[in-house]
């Protein structure tokens, strides 16, 4: 049983009052339109899955009802991090402006 | 091989059992093989065996990181069924189905395939309408099913809750009397004993850590034990799939989570059938001696711990307590967890990668077990013609790019 602190609530609750929404940070290509079937089929169905580490998106269900973020160890189970949603995704590659 | 039989159990017993050779070799690793399959589980072991006599494909190497069928093999709940709503689903389910049916034989060890029936329960008109059409769409497909009503359901099934008070009451269920539960640690080791017997070798305590590629094409893994060349690797990881994938620098469309299940102590034979309800969720069935197995449903979220969340199995132990009250003061011995791979269409991914030579079976999800034979079978064909059997060309891994996907999610009476 995991044991989440919502970061509006900020409270400890039980997993039971959360629902898990899949993988965090991933961003909506800004022109679907421009991409190929590959692409697009990869934005939609393919997920990181890692075994270790991996950031997630929750949702409050029987709490306040908002999203946010979760940084949380698969093989142990161990919460590393909760963060609200909008915060920038904290491994990704500096992005450089052309 | 030594052939098991009647006259060798006589023979030996006079000897006191104390002479019954070794089921299968403890090998050494060869430097290569022609194929590596990595993963010792039922479907790896079935494709090798099926490599090795189909195909006469014996320099095959099975690695497998802990024991032979220690992984989803033998953490299922045994059902073997074939009821799916799909035309290519249906196909492949009902061919491995068959394959059971003459497994025991074939393998010349018991896999104790009972073919006792599967219910779904229907508790809602939706539900009811939903498995008219599962039944309709499947005896098109030339596989049996019925709908039973209510009382026809509480015939076959007297310690089942059928009362119209019930909180969610049973208003009929599908029916195929094909279906039924099998041995699932037997199945790796019939499997396994006759690969071994065909010169396949079987390399446990092994673990796969990387797999090496050059130009494009897969020459081998890096492993426990040292490099072993391959001219082709077959990945059958179920749950880690997804960390095969990653060390060829792929990407698949598998998220991994625990799934439960649980036995209780034995009991008097009393329920002759597997019942299944997707909407209270529990599945149920009584095995050969004696214990309830009952599968609970799949975490709510990723996860590689053996282990499953509490309030799941909660859930549907309620449920159960709710079908069958008689078995409310029934005790559980065990309760586990096996990594399933599940597909956003809950349909399994067989075939080439982008990668030449490296092949993958994975995919399986939540119902991978009743497969084991029909998937062994198919995936040999395809690693030793190098092209997709027919009946798995629909589940090729491009399908998530074109689109085409074989949506069995809630459509098969996938309870999860």
């Amino acid at each position: 049983m995991l044991h989440i602190r919502c970061p509006y609530c900020q409270e400890m609750r039980s997993e039971e009052e959360f629902s898990n929404a899949g993988e965090a940070h991933i961003r909506r290509p800004p022109d679907p339109a421009a991409l190929s079937d590959a692409e697009w089929g990869d934005y939609l169905h393919f997920r990181k899955n890692p075994r270790g580490p991996h950031r997630e998106v929750w949702v409050h269900t029987a709490g306040c009802r908002r999203y946010f973020n979760v940084l949380r160890d698969t093989v142990s189970y161990e919460i590393l991090d909760v963060y609200p949603a909008g915060v920038p995704d904290p491994d990704a590659p500096e992005e450089t402006t052309p | 091989m030594e052939k098991y039989s009647l006259l060798s159990l006589f023979r030996h017993a006079g000897r006191h059992h104390e002479n019954w050779s070794r089921a299968w070799r403890d090998p050494a690793p060869k430097e290569a093989y022609d194929t590596v399959i990595v993963g010792g589980g039922g479907h790896g072991l079935a494709t090798a065996y099926y490599l090795a006599k189909e195909h006469g494909v014996t320099d095959v190497g099975v690695i497998e990181k802990g024991y032979l069928g220690g992984g989803n093999t033998g953490r299922n709940t045994t059902i073997v069924r074939s009821n799916y709503l799909r035309d290519e689903a249906a196909r492949l389910y009902d061919f491995s189905l068959k394959l059971w049916e003459g497994l025991s034989q074939e393998l010349n060890f018991n896999v104790m395939f009972s073919p006792r029936g599967v219910m779904n329960l229907g508790h809602t008109l939706q539900e009811m309408r939903d498995i008219e059409r599962r039944v309709n769409a499947n005896r098109l497909n030339g596989i049996d099913g019925e709908v039973l009503t209510t009382d026809q359901v509480q015939k076959r099934v007297p310690l089942l809750n059928c009362s119209p008070n019930s909180r969610y009451p049973v208003l009929g269920a599908s029916w195929q009397p094909r279906g039924g539960i099998a041995r699932h640690d037997a199945v790796a080791w019939g499997f396994a004993r006759a690969a071994d017997a065909h010169g396949v070798d079987l390399l446990q305590q092994t673990e796969v850590t990387g797999i090496r590629c050059q130009n494009g094409a897969v020459v081998g893994v890096e492993t426990s034990r040292g490099f072993i060349g391959a001219r082709k690797v077959a990945c059958v990881t179920a749950g880690n799939s997804g960390v095969l994938a990653r060390m060829a620098g792929l990407r698949l469309p598998i998220e991994s989570r625990p799934l439960q299940a649980l036995v209780s102590e034995p009991l008097k034979p009393c329920l002759d059938t597997v019942v299944m309800s997707n909407a209270v969720h529990c599945y149920i069935s009584q095995a050969d001696k004696g214990d309830l197995v009952i599968g609970a449903g799949v975490d709510g979220y990723n996860g590689y711990g053996q282990r499953g969340s509490f309030h799941v199995i909660e859930h549907t132990l309620a449920a159960v307590c709710d079908l069958f009250p008689a078995f409310s003061r029934v005790r559980m011995n065990r309760q586990w967890g096996g990594i399933v791979d599940i597909c956003p269409d809950a349909c399994p991914i067989i075939g080439k990668t982008p990668v030449e030579g490296l092949y993958f079976n994975c995919g399986w999800g939540t119902g991978g077990f009743k497969a084991t034979p029909g998937s062994g079978y198919v995936f040999a064909d395809t690693l030793a013609n190098e092209r997709p059997h027919p009946l798995v060309e629909p589940f090729a891994l491009d399908r998530f790019a074109s689109g085409a996907l074989i949506d069995e999610h809630g459509a098969a009476g996938v309870a999860h």
